[in-house]
């Protein structure tokens, strides 16, 4: 078995009054493309934000890398989030740059290179995301919802993550896009060994790329594993989720 | 985390050629002294790249290693690399799928079409500008005649908001004033032992003058400000667009209640300032003239005629509508980036000052004529 990359164990979550996680555990392996699964309200989004440092559980451990989240020293939690990416559900580029600059700022801030070896860098992550090579000198206002994702991504990509978070990644794009971004995020998580984290209610996403995933539902983890593991689980969430017995997904 | 060694190279010149042995991680973390070496590199025969010693590769590995083949190229050598490992032929692939392609900086303009186009952009700003007040005054007269539209439960809200909310700071931005006043005057009067007019000093250019532009401007700050914002963000989370289609018009729903709320409550702002400011004055006439209040009123009394106070009332609703405007004007402009939030505030509020600034200037200048 490959070893696990994020452990979350018995996460409770409250915002005021209003309790969302309920003892939530969940497990991500080394390079595989994991999911977080649920209707809307469900926390899946609010757990993603705990594993990259935006928010604290309230009890609970959360392991990332190795890493454990609640007893960080700062110089860990700096190298921690240098080493994985975070493709944010509206982009969340800098508005004020051009995507080239947006890319560049992090080789900039974490980097010595050579200007030019940073024009290169640039060059191959626009490349790489399938962006045309004058998207470079484009501001974000200026881009459409799938090209915007498309550079969010190179910018995720930039520092060579080996963990890469996907909030809602196909959200806002049509169909074909969505299946293009899911193909481009699969030879990623191939060719450069990744693992991928993604928050999800796109269910071809499901179908097609995500190894395993957590279905969350009643602030609790309902069932994880494969597409064929949680439709074995007998619970309504699951049946509602997959409109089990009229049509969507059988196996 | 385990220690890594950096990458490192050996340069060796053999006889016909120059070989680069690369070794170490090409990670990006580690690839700086790598990356320096290179660039300095003058070679002086074709090169052959051995890779074989590289321990692990990232992106920014491949990417060296291929800038500094190119520029090697242009400069005439030919380059061949052995050794090449199964995670660096992989990487090459995916990354250099395409070939590199420059992309040129969108080339910059002539200073003369710069200057034309943005002649024509501010000429198209005072039209739309025009044009916004046409239409927002097209709907006044509507609503007037189907006063049922008129939206006085916005209108409360907004006099609370523009207008109570805003006396603290009044409050202190016109004693200060008062005060300032009072001690430069007083120094200068004392001189002819004139101090009594110190009375007539602060009575007549706080009510004429500086309360009602004291006034604008903080309202200008703080509520002109407000509504570009508030209308701005309503703009790019796309409710204008809702409102529209709901038959709701912003010119009724947005615009007027603001516009006639700040045109109602700034007289009242500036009677308030006046007081405050007038009592700053005060307050230093009694300590450094030892003019008592009730002395100091009772000459106020003969001094500060009811035009002047009259003057600087009237001009509460002229500031009010200006600012209003151009503030709502400047929120309908927000587009639908982030971005232009901040910098349609920062116009509106600007704006608004210099407009109220200009619409004082041209009072000034009447009332003078007019030997008022």
């Amino acid at each position: 078995m490959k070893h696990s990359i994020i452990e979350v164990r018995d996460v409770v979550t409250v915002f005021g009054d209003n309790l969302i996680h309920d003892h939530v555990s969940c497990t991500v392996r080394q390079n595989e493309i994991y999911a977080l699964l649920g209707g809307s309200g469900s926390g899946k989004s609010t757990l993603m934000r705990e594993m990259i440092l935006l928010e604290r559980p309230q009890s609970g451990t959360i392991h990332v890398l190795g890493h454990d989240l609640s007893s960080l020293t700062p110089l860990e939690a700096a190298g921690l989030r240098r080493s994985w990416g975070v493709l944010f559900q509206s982009g969340a580029l800098y508005s004020s740059l051009t995507v080239g600059e947006n890319i560049a700022l992090l080789y900039n801030e974490y980097t010595d290179l050579s200007p030019k070896l940073v024009d290169e860098l640039i060059q191959l992550k626009i490349n790489l995301v399938g962006l045309p090579p004058h998207a470079k000198h484009l501001y974000p206002s200026q881009l459409s919802g799938g090209m915007v994702k498309r550079a969010a991504l190179a910018r995720a990509l930039a520092l060579d993550p080996k963990l890469l978070f996907l909030d809602e990644p196909t959200s806002g794009l049509d169909p074909l896009s969505s299946r293009q971004f899911d193909i481009l995020i699969e030879q990623l998580r191939d060719l450069l060994g990744l693992t991928i984290i993604m928050v999800t209610h796109d269910l071809d996403t499901i179908h097609h790329i995500v190894d395993r995933f957590t279905l969350l539902g009643e602030k609790k983890a309902i069932a994880e594993g494969s597409l064929e593991e949680v439709l074995a689980v007998d619970h309504p969430i699951v049946d509602y989720f997959f409109q089990k017995g009229s049509y969507g997904i059988t196996c | 985390m385990q220690s890594v060694t950096p990458a490192s190279l050996i340069i060796t010149e053999e006889a016909s050629r120059t070989r680069i042995q690369c070794s170490g991680a090409w990670t990006i973390e580690h690839l700086l002294s790598v990356s320096d070496q290179l660039e300095t590199l003058n070679p002086r025969s074709n090169i052959l790249w051995d890779l074989s010693g590289i321990s692990a590769i990232d992106s920014s590995g491949v990417a060296l290693w291929q800038l500094m083949c190119r520029t090697f190229t242009q400069q005439g050598y030919i380059c061949e690399t052995i050794g090449e490992g199964e995670e660096h032929s992989r990487l090459f692939r995916l990354l250099y799928s395409k070939p590199p392609q420059e992309a040129p900086l969108p080339s910059s303009l002539s200073w003369l079409y710069q200057l034309g186009s943005e002649t024509h952009r501010t000429f198209l700003g005072i039209v739309n500008f025009l044009s916004f007040l046409g239409e927002a005054f097209v709907l006044l007269f509507y609503t007037l005649k189907h006063p049922s539209l008129i939206r006085y439960r916005s209108i409360g809200a907004h006099i609370v908001e523009t207008g109570a909310r805003a006396l603290p700071i009044i409050a202190i931005s016109s004693f200060l004033i008062g005060v300032v006043v009072a001690y430069q005057s007083v120094v200068q009067l004392q001189k002819f032992g004139a101090d009594i007019f110190i009375v007539d000093m602060i009575g007549i250019s706080l009510t004429r003058e500086l309360a009602p532009l004291i006034t604008a401007i903080v309202v200008a700050g703080r509520s002109g400000s407000a509504f570009t914002a508030q209308i701005g963000a309503m703009k790019m989370t796309q409710e204008i667009d809702a409102m529209k289609t709901m038959g709701f018009d912003p010119f009724i729903f947005l615009v007027w209640p603001r516009v006639l709320a700040l045109m109602i409550i700034m007289p009242l702002l500036i009677f308030f300032a006046d007081m405050v400011g007038i009592f700053g004055g005060m307050v230093i006439a009694q300590v450094h003239s030892n003019l008592s209040f009730a002395e100091f009123i009772n000459r106020l009394q003969g001094a500060l005629t009811l035009k002047h106070y009259l003057i600087g009332i009237i001009k509460g609703p002229f500031f009010a509508f200006l600012i209003a405007f151009v503030s709502t004007y400047r929120g309908f402009q927000v587009s639908m980036n982030t971005e232009s939030i901040g910098r349609y505030t920062t116009k509106s509020v600007v704006n608004a000052i210099f407009l109220v600034i200009a619409c004082d200037a041209i009072f000034s200048v009447l009332l003078t004529e007019l030997k008022l």
